[in-house]
């Protein structure tokens, strides 16, 4: 990433500010169909955040996703991107500043990197030395090789792809971000990555983003908020991801988020979040656990050395020590 | 064979002469006659061209209609597939009382014999445009109009060029049945001494070279427009 690049043309970062988004009682109902397929959905994702729609297949998160850029006609109700409604917009002008992002990708297979980024700017006629301009730092921002620019999709691998994709909805710097199981068709490890990718970029250019998975660990992993949507379109819960997992709305919810959900906790806070128990003389030496640790790493390795008690270590230095105990209370605790 | 005695009163060169009196290849007989098939060479190229040409300008407003309004595509699949089936020479003698002897009538039979080809695979193209291309492109902002042009149009043209090579192809090898409409060609060189075989080769040798230089033609124009259908995964 060329942090030097971005400071003196239109950078990535915070260009432009993000914009608030909001779904007023949002509804799709298909004719013929007796149930809506999104059922009043309000909420509000301030700007800046993800917010991640989640829930079992049919349950109309993607829907729900696809009417903010009218993909899909609102039926009733409204959904407005920084204060104004989609339904008064019009809707190519809509959909070219807002990025969007799907799990196929849909890269243009006869255009090359660089002209599939260059879509929107091109669209919106920027010029050609900007767009030029926008298109090498991108590149960069997704760590892509210049001389990739050239190739064409076919050439690259699913997660390069994948990547070009994110770019290609950055392109014009919108405010509003779409994304549809963006890493769903990824292998575990490659997808991994290019979640851990994308929260790096997003701490740098902080886009209101939708991102849609059916996967409740992404969910958790990604989202800022979660909002948990079960059949026939309904809004069951909508909260932070420790909230979610603390105090589940409903038995749908619970079920939903997993027995494993004290776990999945666990993964959330960090060695730091424990009131460690003062060193003492003699403590045990091993396994030493660094105080940035998530907590459900710590608790691994404690198992694993079939210990009770462990030393913290920060810059090198045993600052305290983590019990199971203690482990246990920081996932009973209100947060 | 009165033809053929008239050659032989023109020539005199007496193996020539036995290599036509035995009706056979004869080298020297073609060099001297090469020259007459010129024209004709040039009207079957003009027909082919016009025929496709036209057939495909027909083809392609139907196919653009028909891929905004699907429905339209079953009708006019079974009319195109009506006029592919009609015997040319049929036509060629339902139309004469109509436009008279002559390029009409045969451009008019050529052209009816090419729309279902070149519609067909018009309409094989767009429907290979994957869909998750054509969502992203709307998804981005791209207008019905944008994403015609843009993405299927190009998107398509591998079968588009595809269904014109064999469009090209198929009329040249009709054209040279003009001849029976009074369009002349290298079928009214080629059944004007049909018995004579140094003729039949250069006549039907022509219109295989004309056949096959369209083909290679248009083969080279796609490649040169469609570049990433070769790009292969390194």
């Amino acid at each position: 990433m060329s942090t030097a690049n971005t400071a003196q043309s239109e950078g990535p970062s915070a260009s432009r500010q993000a914009a608030s988004l909001e779904f007023r009682e949002a509804t799709k109902r298909y004719t013929g169909s007796d149930r809506p397929a999104v059922d009043r959905l309000s909420l509000e994702v301030p700007a800046g955040e993800i917010c991640v729609l989640v829930g079992p297949s049919g349950c109309g998160k993607t829907t729900a996703m696809r009417m903010v850029n009218r993909m899909i006609e609102i039926t009733d109700g409204d959904i407005l991107v920084g204060g104004k409604s989609v339904r008064q917009s019009d809707e190519t002008e809509l959909r070219r500043h807002v990025g969007y992002v799907i799990q196929q990708v849909g890269l243009f297979p006869h255009r090359n990197v660089a002209d599939n980024i260059a879509t929107v700017p091109q669209l919106l006629g920027w010029d050609k030395r900007r767009t030029a301009a926008r298109v090498d730092e991108l590149m960069d921002l997704i760590g892509l090789e210049r001389e990739m620019a050239g190739r064409y999709p076919a050439q690259l691998s699913g997660g390069q792809r994948q990547r070009v994709g994110v770019a290609r909805a950055l392109a014009a710097d919108p405010p509003v971000m779409l994304m549809d199981e963006p890493f769903g068709a990824i292998d575990p490890i490659n997808r991994e990555r290019l979640q851990n990718e994308f929260l790096r970029l997003q701490a740098e250019i902080r886009k209101t983003v939708v991102f849609v998975t059916h996967d409740i660990d992404e969910a958790i992993k990604m989202g800022d908020r979660i909002a948990v949507m079960q059949e026939g379109g309904r809004l069951a819960q909508y909260a932070p991801p420790a909230e979610l997992l603390m105090s589940p709305a409903n038995a749908f919810v619970e079920d939903f988020v997993g027995a494993d959900r004290a776990l999945k906790r666990l993964a959330l806070q960090r060695v730091r979040d424990v009131d460690l128990i003062a060193a003492t003389d003699g403590h045990p030496s091993e396994p030493a656990i660094d105080i940035d640790e998530p907590l459900r790493d710590a608790l691994s390795e404690m198992l694993g050395a079939q210990v009770s008690v462990a030393p913290v270590v920060e810059n090198g230095r045993v600052v305290g020590l983590l019990s199971i105990e203690r482990v246990s209370q920081a996932i009973g605790r209100d947060t | 064979m009165s033809a053929l005695l008239a050659q032989l009163e023109l020539h005199d060169r007496s193996a020539a002469n036995d290599c036509v009196a035995n009706n056979g290849i004869c080298p020297s007989w073609i060099a001297d006659n090469i020259d007459r098939y010129w024209s004709p060479f040039l009207q079957h190229l003009y027909l082919t061209v016009v025929s496709v040409a036209i057939g495909f300008a027909i083809a392609f407003g139907l196919a653009l209609l028909a891929h905004r309004r699907r429905w339209l595509a079953p009708p006019i699949t079974q009319i195109t597939g009506v006029l592919y089936t009609l015997p040319s020479v049929a036509v060629f003698f339902l139309l004469l009382p109509l436009t008279g002897r002559g390029n009409t009538t045969a451009v008019i039979a050529l052209v009816a014999y090419s729309l279902l080809i070149l519609f067909r695979n018009m309409m094989e193209g767009f429907a290979n445009v994957p869909a998750e291309t054509r969502d992203a492109g709307r998804g981005m902002g791209l207008t019905q109009q944008q994403l015609l042009w843009r993405v299927e149009l190009p998107l398509a043209l591998p079968e588009i060029m595809a269904g014109l090579r064999i469009a090209l192809t198929t009329t040249v090898g009709l054209a040279s049945l003009a001849f029976l409409a009074g369009a002349g060609g290298l079928g009214e060189a080629l059944f004007d001494q049909i018995a004579f075989r140094s003729n039949v080769l250069v006549a039907g040798g022509l219109a295989l070279l004309l056949a096959v230089a369209l083909d290679l033609l248009v083969l080279g124009v796609q490649k040169a427009i469609t570049p990433w259908t070769r790009a292969v995964s390194t």
